[in-house]
């Protein structure tokens, strides 16, 4: 992970003061040090998907999410909920990485609130922010 | 240009794929004298994966039997196989071990280039053993051969770690921040420049290198650090290929006098460095890429090359078990290779976009 903490913090900042009806005022603004606090909060849980993603504990064949998707390349977060053709329905991203364990790293699939189903989650869509939502795309 | 008869080529192959389509490739090279044809199969990037004891990870495993399976079955019958590099995932003995057990199959000679995955634990201790030495030239019905090693980096990396297994783990990660640029090196660059120097300039030349010779996307090791240096050599020739593994996807180019060819993996295949959106690469843009790979599928998108020469440039046939088959060969009229179906300026991006 080459990006900072701080470096997403200077652009989330005025983003957040736009968002205040009455910014001069900003009595109910969140404050800088709460913004870094949260921040912060949600960079440890993409660095917790980052480890788990490059970790074969979450299988049990050695395998490695990365293998396959370094940079979580090719894992395409922003077309999800979508119609897995190969499954047959509409699906979420949590489900899609479900498969790649329970099948390629031969592992034991996780429930969808797991924590560590949440940082991969979020280090997926960490690796492809920027890219505009598209839903349903194949 | 001619072309090959692939229908010939699988006659006995069909037979095992039960008239399935296979994923494979082919590399054409002839000369004008057609008694000089020759063809030869080229298969890389197999990365068996030790679990334990005497497992194995199944997938890597049938990716590699299937094409020794495959390529025992052409007809005509290549001259040799080239492999590509990275028979192990983290260089260990067991996995070389097994590797190069399913690979004794293959009812021709074969010639090895070391890639980083089998070179990284013991700095090619153990596989130049068994294939030795780590780069070599050799000459083949008046082509002239050359394996490198060109997955060689920096000494001071390569010291710095507390253990071989650590240093092996963290090359082994493609994405890895901390791993470190390939290069061929100087002494590797100077036995160059003498072996060459003994090749008449028409001589068509054949590079086999695991990394690609030119660079595309540093991040992921796409890349040789010295390729320019190599390139420097390399150009003072009238027809040269260079051949490379690593990159487990179809990339081609030509860059002066000197055509590039990738190979497909056996083991799985890699998304193109574009799809990454946090950091810009350098595909060449006469590649055409292949289709995104069903993940469904294991085997789709992975496969071998069959090589055919011809006028001392090489043809590349892949057959790619999901999508629809790929020829790529050298366009004597452009200069370059092309893929014969799909390259067209009115279609930049003519293969499957879709997820």
């Amino acid at each position: 992970m080459s990006r900072t903490p701080t470096s997403r913090l200077g652009a989330a900042v005025p983003a957040a003061l736009l968002l205040g009806l009455c910014a001069a005022a900003g009595a109910d603004e969140f404050d800088d040090a709460e913004l870094a606090r949260w921040q912060q909060q949600y960079f440890d849980v993409v660095a917790e998907g980052r480890r788990l993603f490059t970790s074969d504990e979450l299988g049990t064949n050695k395998l490695v999410c990365a293998q396959c998707h370094p940079n979580a390349a090719n894992t395409h977060p922003e077309t999800y909920p979508k119609l897995q053709q190969q499954l047959g329905r509409v699906v979420s991203l949590w489900e899609m990485i479900n498969w790649c364990i329970r099948n390629p790293l031969e592992g034991e699939a996780m429930h969808p609130a797991d924590p560590r189903m949440i940082a991969l989650e979020a280090y997926i869509h960490e690796e492809r922010r920027g890219v505009p939502l598209s839903p349903g795309k194949h | 240009m001619k072309t090959l008869n692939r229908r010939d080529l699988l006659k006995g192959a069909m037979a095992l794929g039960g008239g399935s389509v296979l994923p494979m490739s082919l590399i054409e090279l002839a000369f004008a004298d057609a008694t000089q044809d020759f063809t030869f199969a080229y298969i890389s990037d197999s990365h068996i994966q030790h679990i334990k004891g005497n497992q194995f990870v199944r997938n890597w495993d049938r990716g590699l039997i299937r094409a020794v399976a495959e390529t025992n079955l052409l007809d005509p019958k290549p001259d040799f196989v080239l492999y590509g590099g990275d028979i192990a995932q983290l260089g260990t003995k067991p996995e070389i071990d097994h590797g190069l057990e399913i690979l004794s199959a293959l009812r021709y000679p074969v010639h090895y280039a070391l890639g980083e995955h089998d070179y990284y634990l013991d700095l090619g201790e153990y596989w130049e053993s068994q294939l030795g030495p780590q780069y070599y030239s050799f000459d083949h019905k008046g082509v002239h051969f050359v394996v490198l090693n060109s997955i060689l980096t920096h000494q001071a990396w390569i010291d710095k770690w507390d253990s071989p297994e650590e240093r092996m783990a963290t090359m082994a990660g493609l994405d890895n921040p901390n791993g470190s640029p390939f290069m061929v090196g100087r002494t590797q660059l100077l036995w160059l420049a003498g072996d060459l120097a003994q090749v008449p300039q028409q001589t068509p030349i054949v590079v086999l290198s695991h990394s690609p010779l030119q660079k595309i996307f540093r991040n992921w090791n796409f890349w040789t650090e010295d390729a320019e240096a190599v390139q420097a050599l390399l150009g003072l020739f009238d027809k040269v290929t260079v051949l490379y593994g690593h990159v487990h996807q179809i990339q081609y180019n030509q860059i002066g006098n000197i055509s590039f060819n990738s190979a497909m993996a056996t083991a799985w295949p890699w998304p193109y460095p574009r799809s990454y959106a946090q950091a810009p690469s350098h595909m060449p843009k006469l590649t055409v890429p292949m289709n995104r790979a069903d993940p469904f599928f294991e085997r789709d998108a992975t496969g071998w090359q069959f090589i055919d020469l011809h006028s001392g440039n090489v043809d590349l046939h892949y057959t790619l078990p999901d999508n629809t088959n790929r020829v790529v060969a050298f366009n004597e009229i452009t200069g370059q290779p092309e893929d014969t179906q799909f390259q067209s300026s009115a279609l930049p991006f003519p293969s499957q976009q879709h997820y």
